[in-house]
């Protein structure tokens, strides 16, 4: 019987351990999101959003309002670029190029492409975009961010579209519908609530991106959306005031960095409740 | 040709258009990190300039072998604290977790890989180095750091919590939760049968774990951990935080040190010349090995997509 009780122990030990594991990893989460939740909170005031940035000497002064418009700037037209061209080369490759190898490799290299380091996609679009043009500007930033984006959206819309079943089509094709036809109106119809999470998740992930932002929008203190010049970006700002030797300056980093966190998991979590609602209904 | 064919082509042409987009993007970009990787590679020469550790900004003189050891050391040490970590989530959640509790650890696991990297930094800068510092640094100096000829590199040479094992620490906690969904949805694909047959024979849930079910998905296993390397490899923000970016000989792994990574983000605004070019050859390496490691994972992984 002890070979039997040592087999029980080890089980024991290994489970005991398994789920050991399950439960830092739990309170690692809980971890950081009570520190960002409580070190946020504790720096949040509404002159974040309404001022500009001020010297980090003057007490009760300064916020980065110019940073949020500009990253959402940034994200919103990476994301018009991104999302479309993603979504098209993705319904080329699920609905005309099926089988073709040309095709397979595009899906491949998607797949590659998609763990690309996102501080390679910035060096990329600064030799392209920022030496060429004799500068910082935001559409270096917006075009490195939508180099992110399009290969993810072209990924889950080819998936999206494989699970859409075949019959469906030809029942669309039987009463004389063009392709085109067929795929606006019926195969995307039927993926919508894929597609619609796929962006959602893809461009959750680019609104906290800083890397691809660094050489090419990079940073400004100027409440100015011009994207033919440097753009404020929050991402950048969390970057140099958490770095910065001021207090002032690491309390503001943890106030937009709780707003980005805040923002991102809510986008994250709306496109999962999408995907879902729709399974149930 | 009817008004119908002629729109159905011009949709297909913009959706061609579209697709092959991604290969002139990809394309593009590898051969611009190489035509701007160029001046330096033909400056210092190749192999001289992969395995010399000088950066030296006065005399010009760059040399990747620090910050090419540095990203795989860190990703290396990353990997053995998260691997077994991630096994054990995944084994918690198909073996153990009661299946109505499942999806919402799963789930909440998930968002942990989804804040952003920049927030982990921070959290790394301001919570964990100290913290690391406080109650790990000493405890292994004093245990590992006692061996005879190794004993070194574990002590604490410079206070800080700033360096090489506080990067890989963030780095761990940063793909668990990758390496775990993957083996978690590898591990439930397992046929019940096999793992019944398993219990019948009188195995416990431990012996059926390690002897049906991750023979059953080893290869799947490998290609989520070289996968989450290619990851490792790659992150930015939260190691530029934490490693110091310290271009000195690695004494200890509680030394501040460089990978690529941490050497663009810190010096590229400001770096023009060779020195710009050496760091764009910094950034082909990466893109290089990201690739070998994606390939290598694709293969193992058998064609199945596990984007995010």
């Amino acid at each position: 019987m002890d070979h039997l009780k040592s087999r029980k122990l080890k089980n024991l030990v290994a489970m005991t351990l398994a789920t050991l594991c399950a439960a830092a990893g739990l309170a690692l989460l809980f971890v950081i999101l009570y520190d960002v939740l409580v070190e946020g909170l504790g720096a949040l005031k509404l002159r974040l959003f309404t001022q500009d940035p001020a010297p980090p000497n003057l007490a009760d002064a300064g916020g980065l309002r110019g940073a949020f418009l500009g990253q959402g700037l940034l994200t919103l037209v990476a994301a018009a670029v991104g999302v479309p061209a993603g979504v098209m080369g993705g319904t080329f490759l699920a609905e005309y190029g099926r089988n073709s190898r040309i095709c397979r490799l595009i899906s491949a290299l998607s797949d590659m492409a998609v763990s690309i380091p996102s501080i390679v996609i910035g060096a990329f679009a600064y030799a392209v975009l920022v030496k060429p043009m004799g500068g910082f500007n935001g559409w270096a930033g917006a075009a490195a961010l939508a180099i992110i984006i399009l290969p993810i959206i072209l990924r889950t819309t080819e998936e999206m579209l494989n699970i859409v079943p075949w019959e469906l089509r030809e029942a669309a094709f039987a009463l004389g519908a063009p392709q085109h036809k067929v795929i606006i109106g019926i195969v995307w119809r039927s993926a919508k609530s894929g597609l619609f999470t796929g962006a959602l998740l893809a461009i959750a992930r680019v609104a906290g991106e800083t890397a691809p932002l660094l050489f090419t929008s990079f940073n400004s203190n100027f409440f100015k959306l011009n994207l033919s010049e440097a753009v404020p970006s929050i991402t950048v700002s969390i970057y140099q005031y958490a770095a910065s030797p001021y207090e002032s300056w690491t309390e503001m980093a943890w106030a937009a960095a709780f707003v980005v966190t805040v923002f991102v998991l809510l986008l994250n979590l709306v496109g999962r409740a999408a995907l879902k609602f729709k399974k149930v209904g | 040709m009817t008004s119908g064919q002629t729109k159905n082509l011009i949709f297909k042409i913009v959706a061609g258009m579209a697709a092959a987009s991604v290969l002139a993007i990809v394309a593009a970009m590898a051969a611009t990190l190489y035509v701007q990787s160029r001046p330096a590679l033909t400056r210092f020469g190749f192999v001289n300039f992969l395995t010399s550790t000088s950066w030296n900004y006065g005399q010009e003189v760059f040399g990747a072998a620090r910050p090419l050891f540095g990203t795989f050391a860190s990703a290396l040490l990353a990997l053995i604290v998260a691997v077994p970590a991630a096994l054990g989530i995944a084994v918690f959640l198909t073996e153990i977790c009661p299946s109505k509790l499942r999806g919402v650890i799963a789930a909440a696991l998930e968002l942990l890989a989804a804040i952003p990297s920049i927030i982990y930094g921070m959290w790394g800068l301001f919570i964990l180095a100290p913290a690391l510092e406080k109650f790990v640094q000493p405890l292994v100096g004093e245990t590992l750091g006692r061996l005879p000829l190794i004993g070194s590199f574990f002590q604490t040479k410079l206070a800080g919590g700033v360096n090489l094992f506080t990067a890989s620490m963030i780095l761990a906690i940063m793909i668990v939760p990758f390496i775990s969904g993957i083996a978690r949805e590898a591990m439930a694909q397992v046929p019940p049968m096999l793992k019944e047959s398993s219990y019948a024979l009188g195995a416990t849930r431990w012996e059926t774990v390690r002897r049906v079910v991750v023979p059953y998905v080893k290869t799947a296993l490998a290609g989520g951990i070289v996968m989450a390397m290619g990851r490792a490899l790659g992150e930015t923000m939260a190691v530029a935080y934490v490693i110091g970016n310290r271009h000195a000989p690695l004494e200890s792994i509680f030394s501040p040190y460089v990978t690529i990574t941490s050497v663009m983000a810190n010096e590229f605004n400001e770096a023009g010349g060779l020195q710009l070019s050496a760091l764009f050859s910094l950034a082909f390496f990466l893109f290089a090995a990201n690739f070998l490691a994606l390939t290598l994972a694709k293969r193992l992984l058998g064609g199945k997509k596990w984007t995010i």
